[in-house]
């Protein structure tokens, strides 16, 4: 019989795998999908919720967000909480690119002022802030100094001349997790960090110069800043090969762990340690300071990306109003306290590819914020709208706080390079007047529009099940690409 | 008899490298990954680096081996395509890569390798080896 027979419905879009369908799941799977793809979810995703319910500790659900799909160990839009007694943490319930989030810059700029620059503006942005594999950054850290980057995130970046120091007050931690501990991190990670910093990658990342579509929430689009006809500018990445390496390292190193600690794991990139032993603790700070090696990463495109509308528009960019509206992390573990039965309870929760979506009230929320719910970012693929939304108490009640990353990929990489012709796609692409510029025409037919899901899908489950409402859908005008 | 061939995986893609033995595998497997980042046919074999790894099983082996070629081709900023390796029966691996610095303008730019899963990771000895593995693209 299928796994996926066993699969009950909740209310329309969420459904639950109940906890007896298997001896060793110590909680009901639960998940957010649009009715209509049920039938196309593979069972390879459902397995994997099923698979991190059975880890110890785990609290109430295991979860999966309506982007869904399958990952390593733990699934890809996939939460889970684990109590602080008897629970673990696992870096494959982060994923390798630690702290991968978005970021969100507004402007006082409407496309009347950047269309007769958008091409100039597209080439001086992809020159300026280095993109696709095998690239450097723009600086050369000295020796030390990755240490500062790893304990202080974007706090270091603002010290050293990229950004404003209230940038700091809109980044989700303020760009800077104190469990960080650069000591911990592994001279191999800080090699891979260090002639990285200040780079896109590749792949799924990039930077796109937007305009907002439509405001669905006008109050809270207020709160924001946003409205429509704005421009904006949206980046995609993440912590490099230094956050890839500190995964791989505890991979490692929990591989080991969990035949020490004996918990049962039924595979390998699950592999896990118990929240008190000294394994846990050194993962949590190491995966901290690669957190922060991420947001100083995005700190400082942001300035480079400022610096280019300066060069081309001749204005500042204090004059342009760049503010940050919010920044996000999507692949993260963090303490936090949620409702766990009607108790509050101090909770180690893993989100990968999954965005915090903190309700109305919460403390973590930036203050101009507060009284309306985080900003939550989601990004579409390239060509394609992407979506503000805000948190909810649904969210706080349901999916400790968490709400979907993305669209998610539906046809392999090697598919989509048969399917699809580069060219096209670019044609296609300036047909809605997108401008793309990549490092090669590769990652163009890799990152087609149609090797996607359709990521409207995706916010509007966010938005009917409650778990995140939608803001506003800004579509891009151009798009930089690794 | 195939040095190696790919196969899918939804978001990213999976490798098999086949030898008559399994240092003949590893090299193969070598020249399969800088395949998915470049085109090893056109990278000179100018430079050499040497290193040595030691793992408790053979699936950890080729796991810290692959790991070990995305590190020198990050932080040297080099692609490879000449791989020796000589693996003794304590599990301990020492290899000789070639390759020179990367030049995107000489080079064919293909994809960004985020790291080595353990995913579907596999040895399968018979009468020649055939190794598996997945990348996280």
């Amino acid at each position: 019989m299928s796994i996926k027979d066993e699969i009950k419905k909740v209310r329309d879009n969420v459904y639950e795998i109940p906890g007896t369908y298997n001896k060793s799941m110590r909680a009901s799977g639960r998940f957010y999908i649009a009715d209509e793809y049920l039938d196309e979810l593979e069972e390879g995703a459902v397995e994997q919720i099923v698979n991190v319910s059975c880890l110890p500790g785990v609290q109430r659900y295991s979860i999966g967000l309506p982007d869904i799909h399958f990952g390593y160990g733990f699934p890809i839009g996939g939460v889970a909480a684990f109590s602080l007694r008897n629970g673990i943490v696992s870096p494959g319930g982060v994923g390798f690119d630690i702290n991968c989030g978005v970021r969100l810059i507004k402007s006082n700029l409407t496309l009347e002022d950047i269309e007769e620059h958008l091409d100039e503006l597209t080439e001086k942005l992809f020159e300026n802030i280095p993109s696709g594999v095998g690239s450097k950054g723009k600086i050369r850290l000295e020796k030390d100094e990755i240490n500062d980057v790893l304990d202080y995130g974007a706090e270091w970046a603002v010290n050293n001349g990229y950004g404003w120091p209230e940038d700091l007050e809109v980044l989700e931690e303020n760009g800077r997790m104190v469990d960080a501990d650069s000591s911990i991190v592994s001279d191999k990670a800080k090699k891979r960090g260090i002639p990285q910093l200040g780079s896109l990658g590749s792949g799924n990342h990039f930077l796109e110069v937007q305009i907002v579509d439509e405001i669905f929430d006008e109050k809270v689009a207020e709160v924001y800043g946003l409205e429509k006809g704005m421009i904006v500018i949206m980046i995609h990445s993440g912590s490099r090969g230094c956050g890839h390496q500190v995964c791989s390292d505890y991979l490692r190193i929990m591989d080991k762990a969990y035949k020490k600690y004996k918990i049962n794991i039924s595979d390998r990139q699950l592999a896990c340690a118990p929240l008190d032993s000294k394994e846990a603790q050194d993962y949590i700070q190491a995966m901290a300071a690669a957190a922060n090696y991420a947001w100083a990463n995005r700190q400082m495109m942001t300035h480079w990306i400022r610096e280019t509308f300066e060069e081309v528009l001749g204005k500042s960019a204090k004059d342009m109003e760049m503010d940050i509206v919010y920044d996000v992390a999507h692949n993260i573990a963090k303490l936090e306290t949620h409702k766990v039965f009607n108790r509050e309870e101090e909770v180690l929760v893993h989100r990968k590819g999954a965005t915090r979506a903190f309700g109305p009230g919460r403390e973590e929320v930036p203050e101009k914020y507060r009284e309306v719910g985080q900003p939550v970012l989601i990004p579409g693929t390239m060509g394609t709208a992407s979506y503000v939304l805000c948190g909810t108490e649904t969210a706080m009640e349901e999916t400790f706080g968490s709400t979907a990353h993305g669209a998610g990929r539906i046809l392999s990489r090697s598919k989509a390079k048969k399917d699809f012709d580069a060219d096209e796609i670019t044609k296609d692409m300036a047909s809605k007047g997108i401008r793309i510029k990549a490092t090669s025409k590769h990652v163009i037919k890799e990152e087609a529009p149609g090797a996607y899901k359709d990521v409207d899908s995706v916010v509007r489950v966010s938005d009917s099940t409650g778990i995140a409402k939608l803001v506003a859908k800004v579509r891009p005008l151009s798009v930089c690409k690794g | 008899m195939k040095r190696y061939e790919y196969f899918e995986a939804t978001a990213d893609v999976g490798l098999k490298a086949y030898g008559k033995n399994l240092n003949d595998a590893f090299e193969n497997a070598g020249v399969a990954i800088f395949n998915i980042i470049s085109d090893t046919s056109n990278i000179d074999a100018l430079k050499e680096i040497e290193f040595e790894i030691t793992s408790e099983d053979e699936v950890s082996l080729l796991y810290d081996y692959l790991e070990e070629l995305l590190f020198y081709h990050e932080v040297e900023f080099m692609l490879f395509s000449e791989f020796h390796v000589e693996i003794d029966g304590n599990l301990h691996l020492k290899a000789k890569i070639k390759g020179e610095e990367i030049d995107w303008n000489k080079h064919e730019r293909k994809t960004e390798i985020k790291a080595i899963t353990f995913h579907k990771m596999d040895v399968k000895k018979t009468d020649c080896v055939e190794l598996q593995a997945i990348v996280d693209l």
